[in-house]
């Protein structure tokens, strides 16, 4: 039991939170005490944001109740839940870009808060020195990298003086700088007295910088742990249960022949605030995979967006396939020429929501199904019935619609769909982002069994332990410029995070100043 | 209290149930309406919707109506489909009507078989003509195809309303603007001898049915379908916007034009300044109300042709001025909307004193 000369900070008692079938949260019990850094694990679907919402005031639970301070509360709504102390950063931020940073904090404050804070700008300089945060209240949200925004989001719930700050998924943006950096914040509010209840997929953080940890799996607290006295494996074992096989490392591969090059290809932003690309060249090799490391909103999405062809502006010799200028082709037709493509996004880009799994195989595997143009339906069905098979996706049946699977699931579906194609080459985004272990397992498998089958794979990925494991040469991309291509086994984290940073843009001669 | 909360997943039930719905709602909302001004509500209902039902000449005319408003809307489905926001089928079925009625007037003194399937294509060419403009005019200056269409439709009036006025005017008619009487060869057989159902009614049948097949069995149909759900993942399996744009807005405006050549050498016989009471703006109701699929189209067709029918009678039998069909109309787009509002929210009822 609890020591009793100290009072937990947030107390949960069976928590029960039944939606249309599915029991969320079954009977969690959790404590936390004032200082507490407490990792939250489980797969996908486990039950974690469902509780998260709870606490934050966004889902009432069914059954349970909530303990704050060694008083009974009920947390109706976020603003009750921030007047108590509590704070939440989100996975995506809730930021506005036109607006300065200091507007954006000032926008969740009441006027009593406000009034109370005073001069709020000072106040954003003075807790900035403070926690080592470094935020400039002046500066426009647009101007900032996804790691200054994360830190505006910290910023917002520490004016309100929290005591309680839950952070989901927060380093899963950020170069590993970034984390360590995050990390001496966390460890600050700690000692101050600040709870946090931290939700990550990457075990080593947990064992890192939790107190305690608890794992849920079905909706259910299957276990409570010290994090430093276990290890990534085997809490990963805790997680998904005793049958997972771990991720364990890979052989890497010498590509043999050049399949597909990008030569020279500069691009101005589309987007007001998209990324222009800058003067990137890369090859990719038959039988190899190449790790694109960078954080999120470098100009990934527009390199994907230019080789697919979605963006349709002509660039006919910089991309080719096999010797072949492909870039002025329309999409369609790269696609016959043998690339394919796993979009970040699943849902309303991968995958069409309202639509079957059969005919979302149709989406993009349309070759043999289609006879003098008419659909071959019957044959797509028994297809996907064997890709569903293949690949473990969890659903009804191929009549499920895309949306009602889930991310996981879901993504296994879109790699089984492109890989099923036999792809020449396949630029493969965020593969297992937000996916539970056991899929980023299979989907892992997955990609490295099409690159022995010698296909050329590009990986671009926010997740630099997955780069690491399945890249065989690795760059990084920032600000629309890309780093020197080198193997992986000759780099280190410390130098990809470097260059996710930037640090090769000034040392590299070649750069001819197209910063604009 | 009562409030709006959205639905975690569009309501199935309720997209097939909105267009009954409003329907329901209209006929109160016209009971009302007619009590209001004095009327015998039942008798007034009655009339409206029974009444054009109740003999075969009634029956015979509400297909004769029927037909362009079934051609417009399969054509507009697809479009509405794949996210093409053409409201110019008015303009594509004018534009027919007048194509098609210079083609009848060359073979006034024919009596070749060719005259009747040269003057169709004609009305049809000219139905395409009139939707590749504003296609163009989109896909190279990504203009709006909503206002061009628009725009379009008063360009085919006037045009139509200036040939009758002058150049296909008939010679022998006393002025008035109306062109000659077209050939026999040029006219559409009827079906009956009683009634003046022609071959129009099945092209229209027909184009439900192609419209139906394209949709549902063929790789084109299913961009479309892809187009229309969501166009990011369209763009991403690579399908051609532009294929797809130029696909369904010809084969609405061949449609159209085909619903308006189909006029004049039908029922009409020859080209008048009024070939349509407004056909191409109601097809777009009918391709709302039969929920943008082909089929649901027809059932849709029928309702909106015994509406027409039923004003007409209503005019004549009780004195109910014929506007009093364009209210229902735009009533009954309303209800639907309004009522399509709750496939993805609805009512959710709380007690918020004791919270």
């Amino acid at each position: 039991m609890k020591r009793s000369n100290l009072v937990s900070r947030l107390e949960l008692v069976s928590i029960t939170k039944q939606y249309p079938g599915c029991l969320a949260n079954d009977d969690i019990s959790i404590s936390l005490m004032p200082g507490e850094i407490h990792a939250l694990l489980g797969e996908n679907g486990a039950g974690k944001s469902t509780l998260v919402k709870t606490i934050y005031g966004v889902v009432s639970p069914d059954k349970g109740d909530i303990i704050w301070d060694g008083r009974e509360v009920s947390i109706k709504s976020p603003s009750i839940a921030r007047d108590l102390g509590i704070g939440m950063v989100f996975q995506h931020f809730s930021l506005f870009e036109t607006l300065t940073v200091s507007q954006n904090i000032e926008l969740c404050l009441s006027k009593t808060q406000l009034n109370a804070i005073g001069n709020l700008a000072e106040r954003i300089v003075q807790l900035s020195k403070e926690y080592g945060l470094n935020v400039n209240p002046d500066r426009y949200v647009h101007s900032l990298s996804i790691g200054e925004r994360q830190r505006v989001e910290i910023m917002r719930c520490l004016v309100q003086s929290v005591k309680l700050l839950i952070l989901d998924e927060p380093t899963s943006v950020l170069t590993p700088q970034e984390v360590a950096g995050l990390f001496d914040v966390l460890r600050t509010l700690s000692k101050e007295g600040c709870s946090i209840l931290f939700i990550s997929h990457k075990l080593h953080e947990v064992t890192e910088i939790c107190h305690k940890a608890t794992i849920l799996r079905g909706g259910r607290v299957v276990e409570t742990c010290v994090p430093q006295e276990e290890t990534p494996a085997s809490i990963a074992k805790m997680m998904v249960g005793d049958l997972a096989e771990q991720d364990a490392g890979y052989a890497k591969k010498i590509g043999t022949k050049s399949l597909f090059n990008v030569n020279c290809l500069s691009l101005p932003a589309k987007q007001p605030f998209g990324t222009s690309l800058k003067d990137i060249s890369f090859e990719l090799k038959s039988g190899e995979i190449l790790g694109v490391a960078g954080v999120a909103g470098n100009g990934q999405d527009e390199l994907m967006a230019i080789i697919s062809g979605e963006d349709e502006r002509d660039v006919k010799n910089s991309l080719t396939l096999e010797d072949k200028a492909i870039g002025h082709l329309h999409a369609g037709d790269r696609r016959k020429l043998g690339m394919a493509y796993v979009p970040e996004e699943r849902l309303g880009r991968g995958a069409v929501p309202d639509m079957s799994l059969t005919e979302n195989t149709l989406l993009t595997h349309s070759d043999g199904f289609i006879k003098k143009g008419l659909v071959d339906w019957p044959s797509i069905q028994k297809y996907t019935e064997t890709l569903i098979a293949k690949y473990k996706v969890k659903c009804h049946g191929e009549f499920s619609e895309a949306k009602s699977l889930s991310g996981g699931n879901l993504q296994k579906f879109i790699m089984g769909r492109e890989i099923g194609q036999n792809p020449k080459v396949l630029i493969c985004a965020h593969p297992t982002w937000g996916v539970d272990v056991g899929a980023a397992l299979a989907i892992h498998q997955a990609l490295l069994a099409l690159r022995d089958q010698g296909a050329a794979i590009l990986l671009i990925s926010e997740d630099i332990d997955e780069l690491f494991l399945l890249a065989d040469r690795m760059a990084a991309v920032c600000d629309g410029h890309l780093s020197p291509v080198v193997k992986t086994e000759s780099t280190n984290i410390d130098q990809i995070g470097q260059w996710m940073a930037g640090t090769f843009i000034n040392s590299n001669n070649d750069f001819k100043g197209a910063k604009s | 209290m009562i409030r709006i909360q959205a639905r975690t997943e569009p309501s199935s039930m309720m997209k097939i149930a909105s267009p009954l719905l409003a329907i329901v709602l209209t006929l109160i909302f016209g009971g009302i309406l007619f009590s209001a001004i004095g009327k015998s509500p039942t008798q007034a209902l009655h009339v409206l919707l029974i009444a054009p039902l109740a003999d075969s000449y009634n029956i015979g005319e509400m297909f004769v109506k029927m037909g362009p408003l079934l051609l417009c809307a399969v054509g507009l489905s697809l479009c509405y489909r794949a996210n093409m926001w053409n409201i110019g089928a008015e303009g594509q079925l004018l534009a027919g009507a007048l194509g098609g009625s210079a083609m009848a007037l060359y073979f006034v003194d024919s009596e070749s078989a060719f005259a009747l399937p040269i003057t169709l294509l004609a009305g049809i060419a000219s139905g395409m003509i009139w939707a590749a403009i504003p296609t163009f005019l989109k896909l190279k200056f990504n203009s709006n195809l909503i206002l061009t269409t628009i725009m379009f439709n008063y360009i085919a009036l006037y045009l139509l309303i200036w040939a009758v006025h002058g150049p296909l005017r008939d010679p022998q008619g006393f002025g008035f603007p109306e062109s000659a009487m077209f050939s026999d060869a040029t006219l559409l057989p009827t079906l009956f001898d009683s009634s003046r159902i022609h071959l129009g009614i099945v092209f229209a049948i027909l184009s439900g049915v192609i419209g139906w097949f394209i949709l549902s069995k063929t790789h084109l149909g299913f961009q479309i379908q892809v187009f229309g759900a969501d166009e990011p993942a369209a763009r991403y399996a690579g399908f051609s916007s532009k294929k797809l744009s130029w696909l369904v807005m010809l084969f609405a405006g061949a449609l159209a034009g085909l619903a308006g050549v189909s006029e004049t050498t039908g029922p009409i016989g020859q080209l008048v300044p009024n070939v349509s009471p407004g056909y191409g703006y109601s097809a777009i109701i009918v391709a709302y109300l039969g929920r943008l699929h082909p089929i649901g189209a027809i059932l849709a067709a029928i309702f909106m042709a015994v509406l027409y029918m039923g004003g007409d009678l209503a005019q004549i039998e009780m004195g109910i001025p014929v506007a009093v069909v364009s209210m229902f109309q735009g009533v009954l787009l309303f209800f639907l909307l309004a009522c399509d509002f709750f496939i993805n929210n609805r009512l959710a009822f709380s007690n918020h004193a004791t919270n």
